[in-house]
């Protein structure tokens, strides 16, 4: 839109509001709070109340990180849209709060797992690992005595047992060691202050409330190593004691059935002197050991290697060769005496318009062995296991990928190439280039200038392209001993994927963050080399 | 290319007139004749995949086989089975997150770039090359913190832990914001500040000048940055995938993945009728818009 037509459209907006005069005061020009200011305040007052609730359920799970995070940002909320300072800021906040939280925070997040050993087994605080390794390893102490027990409940489902020790009665929860809370005689307690009784019949219609109670655990003392009360019909309990006993002097871990040690190591987990450990461990730092194990373990770093190399391989050729093709269309139908070539543009821009996830499951389709339509219908039927071979899987995925991406190339570089300067050209034929002179003195690097930015983009895009690569064939086939089922398709983000364990089996975030980090690092290099090589391109021209 | 110069020395002898057209042919046979040719092995290759896709949903037997060759048997049953399946629920769910993705995303961006576009603050320079260094980072890379912080997140918000569209949409807004930004950023400057200086003159607050000004005439750009994200948004799988636990919460994506992952038991038919489906609403808005969208693209967005 041209300025002309621009500012036409500019004027009548400012007429209608009587602008203030020079010299009246600021009190005087007050014109009522206007619908701008009464939409600001019920946004603002939702994200307050959306706050207050954050902040209350997180006190209650006892999350002080997120406490404290939501605090300073209802408090940076208020504060900016309620002073007069802070202009930019009005505008920026919002993406602004999207991009520390989702954005900034889980980079920092990333790296700090990438040093931990945090993962299937090491998931907790060292606390939390004491309690799963005692409750793995209880059993109902021998002749203890058996209570009359009610299930109670306070506030929103928080569920207890209340006991009758000998006209006692004590009540706790989960979380809250059995206590005192009044006497009776013999039954089943029938008031207990504080607290609701849950009715009998209600516990016998209610799966899910059975398997709670089945599942809950009240301990007898502030002492792990007390036991707990643990009820199997809801209407008895008994004491539960763990034959491991927990030492949080000596940090150790015995067992009271075979007497065995086990220690508290550095590396989040007991480990007894022969060498067996306990599955529940805690999570510790561990300094650059997954970056070190990333390289130096060979049963890792070979087929890392491997990944690495093909993700460079993959990423390259998924740029060139979608170029190459693109520019060779573009150059071939920028003629004007082709005729219809929007049509011919439309229909070679086809691929451009299927959803990235729908191409790949239908290639995965078609470049089935058995059924697909490739072996069918253009070699003869010939059972070629296209995605079973490393080398013909890697072919087919770049054919897929290339498939992908050639009209985008097409469309950039029929745009680049109307764009350049015909003078040139013609100053050219005159002095007497040929056509391929032409192409490599003037057409390509005059090209090069618009398009290295994208191909660096497009670089940076094939170098993290999970969708094609996992929805393809899962980063197959598999490389044979490689753990974590590394595949010889599989690009780094695919094979971190896999060690992540996201999605099941073992996990180990603390080695799948390494592994992010190192990616994150050499995209940054490479970007960051890229963008200077383009800056002297432009300085070339 | 302009080649056509080719000097044509025309013998002037009577009767040459039938050599010359010949002459004229053969060129045009050599210099764009073999064009046309050449067209069609390129729409073969490009829309080969698609008729084919056509051609097997049609097909009431469900397979992908071509034995019977293409468009040998028409039916709609593959598209009527798809109402016995989860695929409407999933179609939903991507048009909702890719939707509001797109429309919350291009929001965010517009007041972003309007800030770093309109005001000189401190910083400016800094928080810009911030946002160009972030988006070179792609948050995919880092799912093992999304998936951790969604499990901490979840216990204390249920709405914004795992199996949410409020939890992955404002996944989405995080990484959007650098890439967007830049995009608008371009665009706004272009947008004469003397309009913002005049209306202020007359009176006009900054959120007036934001509102009836800037965005009128930024429409263009903010629809093309839309549809891209749009289009980024609903092909999302890796995210949907660790977020989306359940099957009636899935995207189109994920519950489609889940339709052929296992090679013996895949039902081709009904995956290719959904497919067909499916990609109507970017095949459209792609075709529609393709002029909008080689502008966008050449300012610096990818198909990822």
């Amino acid at each position: 839109m041209s300025v002309k037509e621009a500012e036409g459209q500019v004027s009548p907006p400012s007429d209608d509001r009587t602008p203030r005069r020079s010299g009246e005061s600021h009190a005087r020009g007050w014109r009522g709070v206007g619908w701008g200011f009464i939409v600001k305040l019920i946004l603002v007052a939702l994200v307050n109340a959306f706050g207050v609730m954050v902040v209350i359920s997180a006190f209650r799970v006892e999350s002080w990180f997120i406490l404290g995070a939501m605090i300073v940002l209802v408090a940076a909320v208020d504060v900016v849209y309620f002073t007069r300072r802070a202009l930019p800021l009005k505008y920026l906040l919002p993406g602004l709060i999207f991009l520390l939280a989702f954005q900034v925070f889980i980079f920092g997040y990333t790296a700090y797992i990438a040093f931990t050993n945090y993962g299937t087994g090491h998931a907790g605080t060292q606390e939390q690992a004491v309690e799963a390794a005692l409750i793995q390893g209880e059993r109902r102490v021998e002749n203890s005595p058996t209570y009359p027990l009610a299930v109670v409940e306070r506030g929103l489902g928080e569920l207890g047992f209340a006991i009758n020790d000998d006209g006692t009665v004590l009540v706790g929860s989960e979380l809250e060691p059995l206590s005192e809370v009044g006497e009776m005689g013999a039954g089943a307690p029938t008031d207990v202050p504080g607290w609701t009784i849950v009715e009998r019949s209600r516990l016998l219609s209610d799966q899910a409330l059975q398997q709670t109670v089945i599942d809950l655990r009240v301990p007898v003392s502030d002492d792990p190593n007390d036991g707990s009360i643990r009820s199997r019909d809801g209407s008895s309990g008994a004491v539960y004691e763990s034959t491991l006993v927990w030492d949080e002097q000596a940090q150790t871990i015995t067992d009271t059935t075979d007497g065995t040690v086990y220690h508290a190591t550095d590396r989040g987990s007991f480990v007894a002197d022969d060498g067996s450990s306990l599955p529940a461990g805690w999570f510790v730092g561990v300094g650059f050991d997954n970056f070190v194990k990333i390289f130096t373990d060979p049963r890792l770093a070979e087929p890392l290697l491997l990944v690495a190399a093909w993700t460079f391989v993959f990423a390259i050729l998924s740029v060139l060769v979608p170029f190459a093709l693109g520019l060779l269309f573009a150059l071939v139908f920028n003629d004007p005496r082709v005729r219809g070539r929007r049509v011919l543009r439309t229909l070679f821009i086809l691929p451009y318009a299927f959803p990235v996830f729908l191409s790949a499951l239908v290639f995965r389709g078609m470049f089935n062995a058995e059924f697909g339509v490739i072996n069918d219908l253009f070699f003869f039927g010939a059972n070629i296991n296209w995605l079973g071979d490393p080398w013909l899987a890697r072919f087919a995925v770049l054919f897929v990928n290339v498939w992908l991406s050639f009209p985008y190339w097409f469309l950039v570089c029929t745009g680049a190439l109307q764009a350049i300067p015909t003078d040139a050209l013609e100053a050219a034929e005159i002095d007497g280039a040929g056509r391929f002179r032409r192409f490599w003195s003037i057409i390509l690097p005059l090209l090069l200038v618009s398009t290295a930015p994208l191909a660096i983009a497009s670089f940076a895009v094939g170098f993290n392209n999970f969708t094609v690569i996992y929805l393809f064939n899962n980063g197959g086939p598999p490389i044979p001993g490689a753990p974590y089922g590394l595949g010889y398709t599989d690009i780094l983000i695919s094979a971190i994927y896999d060690i992540s364990g996201v999605s099941g089996g073992a996990a180990d975030f603390g080695l799948a963050s390494a592994l992010a980090i190192v990616v994150f690092i050499v995209v940054g290099v490479i970007a960051a080399i890229s963008f200077r090589q383009t800056r002297r391109l432009e300085e070339f021209q | 290319m302009s080649s056509q110069t080719a000097t044509t020395t025309v013998p002037t002898k009577a009767g040459a007139c039938r050599d010359r057209t010949r002459a004229r042919r053969r060129r045009w046979l050599v210099e764009v004749g073999w064009k046309y040719l050449f067209a069609v092995v390129i729409v073969f290759y490009a829309a080969f995949p698609l008729v084919y896709t056509l051609s097997a949903a049609l097909n009431p037997r469900g397979t992908l086989s071509a034995a019977s060759g293409l468009f040998s048997s028409l039916s709609l049953d593959n598209f009527a089975g798809l109402a016995d399946t989860r695929y409407w629920t999933w179609m939903g769910n991507s048009l909702i997150i890719a939707i509001v993705t797109s429309i919350g995303s291009v929001l965010m961006g517009a007041a972003a770039a309007y800030a770093f576009s309109r005001f000189r603050f401190s910083g400016r320079r800094a928080s810009l090359s911030g946002l160009l260094i972030i988006q070179m980072f792609p948050q995919a890379l880092a799912f093992i913190a999304i998936f951790l912080m969604l499990l901490a997140l979840g216990e204390v918000i249920p709405a914004l832990g795992f199996n949410s569209k409020i939890a992955i949409i404002c996944i989405y807004f995080g990484g959007v914001l650098g890439a967007n930004t830049f995009l608008l950023y371009g665009f706004f400057n272009t947008v004469p500040i003397e309009i913002d200086e005049s209306a202020k003159i007359d009176g006009a607050t900054h959120a007036q000048i934001f509102w009836r000004l800037i965005f009128p005439l930024v429409t263009p750009i903010l629809a093309v940055v839309a549809l891209l994200s749009f289009i980024a948004t609903y092909s999302e799988f890796l995210i949907s995938r660790i977020v989306l636990t359940s099957e009636d919460q899935w995207t189109l994506a994920v519950g489609m993945y889940g339709w052929v992952s296992d090679q013996l038991t895949a039902n081709w038919g009904l995956f290719t009728a959904g497919a067909v489906l499916g990609a109507i609403p970017i095949l459209v808005l792609t075709l529609l818009l393709q002029r909008y969208i080689v502008g966008g693209l050449t300012s610096g967005a990818v198909k990822g």
